[in-house]
């Protein structure tokens, strides 16, 4: 039986990590390398890297950290942030990154990521969706959550399935930080319109809102940062724990 | 030596980094005569069928493949190019394994992506695998199960995970992501 996959993110600022509260305000949360050794022998199913270095300068130096990961740890991860062009990701791949995401400049560009699929493969293209329920809606929301689409979420995500993403990471802003558990509305909407794995985010604050997002939606993993880092639950709990509640974990 | 055969595109570093890890030293390369003196050849595979087997034409590399006669491993989109036929792009492939590459049916969310575990294994390249050990996969298409199949596993249909005819060996997950368990299964393949 597939199961549901655990996956810890890292935000990546100049090389460290980091996790924003509600996408503002920021702490450092270590050393990338070690953290996500950690959580591959923890029992991590994936790791997400999301670089958020402000100038395309820092943004060099992610490349070296990725052959770094690559070399370090043997589960698969993913890269995110800033991508823009089709050589970016031929890059990160290049480096050993096993996947990229792409979010901003999708919405921005549309194509780019049916150029992804046909270069590479669905396989190795996830699609990142910040969303805000505003206005009796679930709207798409750009750089980093600042900037406001008006694009209604599920037509995005539909769109994205259309033009080939393999998988949608999807985050709640309206939960994101808060660790009073995912947004399990619009996770369950978004996996029950489209055909792609979803992978839940935003949110997570407790091993219980694990088990919500895996009984009460049709999300496949689910994704957290400051849960993991600052160490209050550690990824082999949170299995076990689920294990005992007969979701399939591995 | 392991040979790594080179791709136009995707990432097949992951494979090197993985052996290395097994103090096990390897060459990423297109050319024909260092495949031949390789003592084992990984044929590793991310992209799409179609532009992979055009790649491996302009290379010349089809015939030579079919040739090698030392142990040789396909992973993902690898395995699925040494079946006959695959339904991605309607692309004839190199037919070492007799068996088909067909789209997985809607009937769950595709691509399946994620840990799996195994229905059945058998044979060396499993030893010290448990049918309950969980591997990384991530594929669309699946391979259909035939006389040549290893391993199964079952998600919406069940397909083949691994095959192996002869010195060729193929799985449809990726041992080089697949935390210990993946490690044994590349063990065993270098101890062949």
């Amino acid at each position: 039986m597939l199961k549901k996959r655990i996956i810890p993110c890292l935000d990546i600022k100049d090389g460290r990590t980091v996790k924003g509260v509600n996408f503002v305000n920021i702490r450092d949360a270590g050393d990338p390398i070690e953290l996500a050794k950690k959580y591959a022998a923890d029992g991590a199913d994936e790791i997400v890297f999301l670089d958020i270095s402000a100038t395309i300068e820092k943004r060099k130096t992610l490349i070296q950290l990725v052959e770094r990961i690559a070399r370090e740890i043997n589960i698969p991860f993913t890269v995110g942030g800033g991508i823009s062009t089709i050589t970016d990701v031929k890059n990160l791949i290049t480096a050993g990154a096993d996947k990229v995401s792409v979010n901003s400049a999708a919405v921005q560009r549309p194509e780019l990521i049916a150029e992804i699929a046909s270069e590479f493969g669905s396989q190795c293209l996830v699609v990142a969706i910040d969303t805000k329920f505003q206005e009796n809606d679930w709207k798409v929301f750009i750089h980093g959550g600042r900037t406001p689409s008006k694009i209604r979420t599920i037509d995005w995500a539909l769109q994205t399935e259309a033009l080939g993403a393999g998988e949608i990471l999807l985050t709640s802003m309206n939960n994101d930080g808060t660790k009073n558990g995912f947004a399990l509305d619009i996770t369950q909407q978004v996996s029950q319109s489209v055909n792609i794995p979803i992978i839940a985010s935003g949110g997570a604050g407790s091993l219980e809102h694990f088990k919500e997002v895996f009984t009460k939606t049709a999300a496949t993993g689910g994704l957290a940062a400051s849960i993991f880092h600052y160490e209050e639950k550690s990824i082999s709990n949170l299995k076990t724990y689920l294990k005992t509640q007969n979701i399939p974990i591995r | 030596m392991i040979a790594i055969i080179k791709y136009n595109a995707g990432n097949v570093s992951s494979v090197q980094n993985a052996l290395r890890s097994l103090g096990c030293d390897s060459i990423i390369t297109n050319d024909i005569s260092t495949l031949k003196k390789a003592d084992k050849i990984i044929f590793p595979g991310v992209g799409a069928a179609s532009s992979a087997m055009n790649y491996l034409r302009e290379k010349s590399l089809v015939e030579a493949i079919r040739g090698i006669t030392k142990p040789f491993l396909g992973i993902c989109l690898g395995q699925q190019l040494m079946c006959k036929y695959s339904e991605e792009g309607d692309t004839k492939c190199l037919g070492i394994f007799d068996t088909v590459v067909k789209l997985f049916p809607p009937k769950n969310k595709v691509p399946h992506i994620g840990w799996n575990n195994f229905e059945n294994i058998k044979g060396s390249l499993f030893k010290q695998v448990l049918p309950t050990d969980d591997v990384y996969f991530v594929h669309s298409y699946y391979t259909e199960i035939c006389q040549h199949t290893i391993a199964s596993c079952n998600y919406i249909n069940p397909f083949s995970a691994a095959l192996n005819k002869d010195n060729f060996f193929a799985t449809q997950f990726h041992p080089e992501k697949s935390s210990l368990v993946g490690k044994q299964i590349l063990k065993n393949f270098i101890e062949l």
